[in-house]
């Protein structure tokens, strides 16, 4: 099957025009020994079909990033398996002079070509007129179209074109020709690239004065900023817009999402408890009852969170504020190895970690992505807050300090600080820990405000949701299913015999069902590895039931609440029952399990703690390597443990 | 007489003299600064840091650090 490289600048359009040309029938996969997204898509037209390559937007053939090294790596090599049959570059009709470097370069390798003109609408509008057919006469041997992908125009004779082109059926007889007619300067050779893109400058400049007519021309820009660049980028306003902007999308994904969320785990539930009176009671039913079925809520649960958050993302994108508000905050970030583009997936972060990591894809500097990603955990998500509102309840006194100040509110918010200031701390060490082999600059483009295409971000919706549930997915249902057996099953007899020798005068307060549920946890794998692990956590404060808790509560951190409820046999709903239980609770001197010592340890063991698989997965899929993972597991491990140690020692 | 872009003014009308060595001078190159380029800064962040500038037709930003290797000279119909 022949295929066709789509290349370009950022902001020409591109992605506009790779979603016109192949729709749904799109594939991410990676480029063959490099992590970077190689996206493709299918493209057929009266029986013929051929393969679209999305190539990630460069200003040059020669690279300045990881992702664009790929279509160096491509195009100076023949046997490279996603060398193209035939190539089509995109170039935004409003700023041809830099776009037309790229086509000179790839003009010059002598493939079947395609210059597609996109978004001449716009360029109308600001006063550029391009005469295509004195174009054509500099160009005969390629074809060019004139696009406006944004509404779909001139794509129907684009893709006549582009069949045409793959009829010939010459297209690249012999690929060996062609390493010998070669241009291409060697990559790290930036001499001689240098004298060839002021040379390519010469000749656009020179062509560009025969076919485009610019009426834009001497006239103070400055002068001419629109009101909305005035605002956006204000010293005031500037910030308290961005601020307004990422407050409403907390909100969003914090209380919109909240009822599909509910939606989905109450179904799969029931779906659950549907499949457990269906089917015969034995091994095959608990597992897909206990393990599998929770697993695939435990997957889709997170999806209203990662499509609301990556609407109001595609929003910001396309209108082109989001260059902006990098912009304004770049030099507030900078100081802790963190970038502009940072903020949206940190902020994100305090509602889900999994969102906010995926939206790490729009940092292009691989190294403050990585930091942002390494520290997005850090911020208090939601699932924290059933730990802390269970724990701030149970040793936090409901008082006023000064009056007015309430203890424990006060005490939630010393949490959410602690993480933000704690991720801070940890991104300004990681700057000096990590080293990149890419040259670390910022040179960001900031789009004309535009309407934003809303079948792009729809398009590009249902590609993050289609990756989170394929990619993570599988790796949260696998954990889902151990934690589940490892929860389920003990050393073969001692289960049995610990429910046979439940004394049930001792449990007057429960029913039976809950006194087993409890007695078998408690002698499951799990509750043994609780019991195993109390030396190690009895520093911190925490006893095997806590242990227990800790590890079962890896599934996502509101497990905690479940899993305290089940070992104390009590109704999980009834969080007033729970923590009647949780005060009583005394060790062996008499004195209260549930001190303030041990409620603040806990809490900011939960604050620190990568207690959170989903989001394993989710940075495993990110980084493609599960060394980032594993680090990061560790790192928040230790730092959770040290500080519980500190806390409980002062407290105690 | 040449001065570095990362202490001009907004609104000034600017000419691309050269770029200095660096790291990333093809990369500016690239973007657009050749020599006798006609550049000017748009607007600033609240910090001074970074600068917008209109390269031709279109908008870039880059921090003060990279606008230091771009030496510019202010155009005389200034």
């Amino acid at each position: 099957m022949k295929k066709i490289a789509l290349i370009g600048n950022p902001n020409t359009g591109k992605t506009s025009v790779f979603n016109r040309l192949t729709g749904l029938n799109q594939h991410v996969a990676n480029f063959p020994g490099v992590t970077v997204d190689k996206k493709s898509g299918l493209l057929k037209l009266n029986n013929e079909q051929v393969t679209v390559i999305d190539f990630p937007g460069t200003y040059s053939i020669y690279p300045h990033s990881a992702d664009e090294k790929i279509v160096y790596d491509v195009f100076s090599n023949p046997k490279h398996e996603d060398f193209p049959d035939a190539v089509l570059v995109v170039a935004d009709a409003s700023n041809l002079e830099r776009n037309l470097l790229l086509f000179a370069q790839i003009y010059d390798l002598n493939l079947p070509l395609i210059l597609i003109i996109n978004m001449s609408d716009i360029a109308h509008r600001k006063g550029i007129e391009i005469d295509i057919e004195k174009l054509k006469i500099e160009f005969p041997t390629i074809t060019i179209c004139q696009t406006n992908a944004r509404v779909g125009a001139g794509i129907d004779i684009l893709k006549e074109e582009i069949f045409k082109l793959n009829s010939k059926t010459n297209l690249i007889t012999d690929r060996k020709q062609i390493l010998e007619n070669y241009t291409l300067a060697n990559n790290n050779d930036t001499v001689s690239q240098e004298i060839e893109t002021s040379k390519r400058f010469e000749f656009i400049k020179n062509l560009i004065s025969k076919f485009v007519q610019n009426k834009s021309q001497n006239v103070s820009k400055s002068k001419k900023l629109s009101f909305y660049d005035k605002i956006t980028i204000h010293p005031i306003f500037g910030y308290v817009i961005f601020a307004l902007i990422l407050i409403s999308i907390f909100q969003l994904i914090f209380s919109i999402a909240a009822l599909p969320m509910e939606l989905i785990d109450g179904s799969f539930a029931d779906f659950a408890s549907w499949t457990a009176e269906e089917l015969p009671a034995g091994i095959l039913s608990d597992l897909l009852t206990g393990g599998i079925i929770p697993g695939l809520g435990g997957v889709l649960v997170f999806l209203p969170q990662i499509l609301i958050l990556f609407f109001c993302l595609g929003i910001l994108e396309e209108t082109g504020y989001l260059a902006r508000a990098v912009f304004i905050m770049d030099r507030i970030m900078r100081p802790f190895g963190l970038n502009g583009k940072s903020v949206v997936p940190l902020i994100s972060s305090s509602a889900c970690a999994i969102p906010g990591i995926m939206a790490t894809r729009t940092i292009s500097n691989k190294k403050e992505r990585l930091i942002t990603i390494l520290i997005a955990p850090l911020m208090s998500c939601s699932a924290r807050i059933p730990v802390f509102t269970l724990l701030i309840a149970l040793v936090i006194p409901n008082k006023y300090v000064f009056g007015f100040i309430n203890l424990q509110g006060l005490t939630l918010f010393a949490m959410y600080s602690l993480g933000i200031i704690t991720a801070l701390f940890i991104a300004w060490i990681l700057k000096i820990f990590i080293k990149t082999e890419e040259k670390s600059f910022f040179l960001l483009e900031i789009p004309d405000f535009k309407v934003p295409r809303w079948s792009n971000i729809f398009i590009s919706l249902f590609e993050k949701g289609k990756v989170f549930v394929l990619e993570a997915g599988k790796v949260i249902l696998a954990i889902s299913i151990i934690l589940w057996a490892l929860a389920t099953f003990g050393p073969s007899d001692s289960m049995q015999n610990a429910v046979k020798n439940i004394n049930y005068s001792q449990h007057q307060n429960a029913d039976s069902s809950q006194v087993i549920a409890s007695v078998k946890l408690e002698n499951s794998y799990i509750g043994i590895l609780g019991k195993t692990i109390e030396p190690v956590i009895k520093p911190i404060g925490f006893d095997w039931k806590i242990g227990i808790s800790l590890i079962t509560s890896f599934a996502a951190r509101e497990v905690f609440v479940g899993s305290m409820a089940t070992i104390y046999s009590v109704h999980q709903e009834d969080n007033k029952g729970l923590l009647q239980t949780m005060r009583n609770e005394r060790n062996s001197l008499g004195k209260p399990i549930y001190s303030l010592a041990t409620g603040l340890s806990l809490m900011v063991f939960y604050v620190f703690a990568m207690q959170c698989m989903a989001t394993l997965a989710t940075v495993k899929t990110e980084t493609k390597t599960w060394k980032w993972p594993l680090i990061q597991l560790f790192y928040m491990g230790g730092l959770a443990y040290l500080s519980s140690f500190i806390v409980y020692q002062v407290f105690s | 007489m040449s001065q570095s872009l990362n202490i001009c003014k907004i609104g000034e009308k600017l000419r691309v003299s050269s770029i200095l060595p660096s790291e990333i001078s093809s990369k500016l190159l690239e973007m657009g600064f050749y020599s006798g380029k006609e550049i000017e800064i748009l607007y600033k962040a609240p910090f001074g840091d970074p600068i917008a500038i209109q390269v031709g037709d279109y908008v870039l930003s880059m921090r003060k650090n990279e606008a230091q290797y771009i030496e510019v000279i202010k155009s005389v119909n200034n």
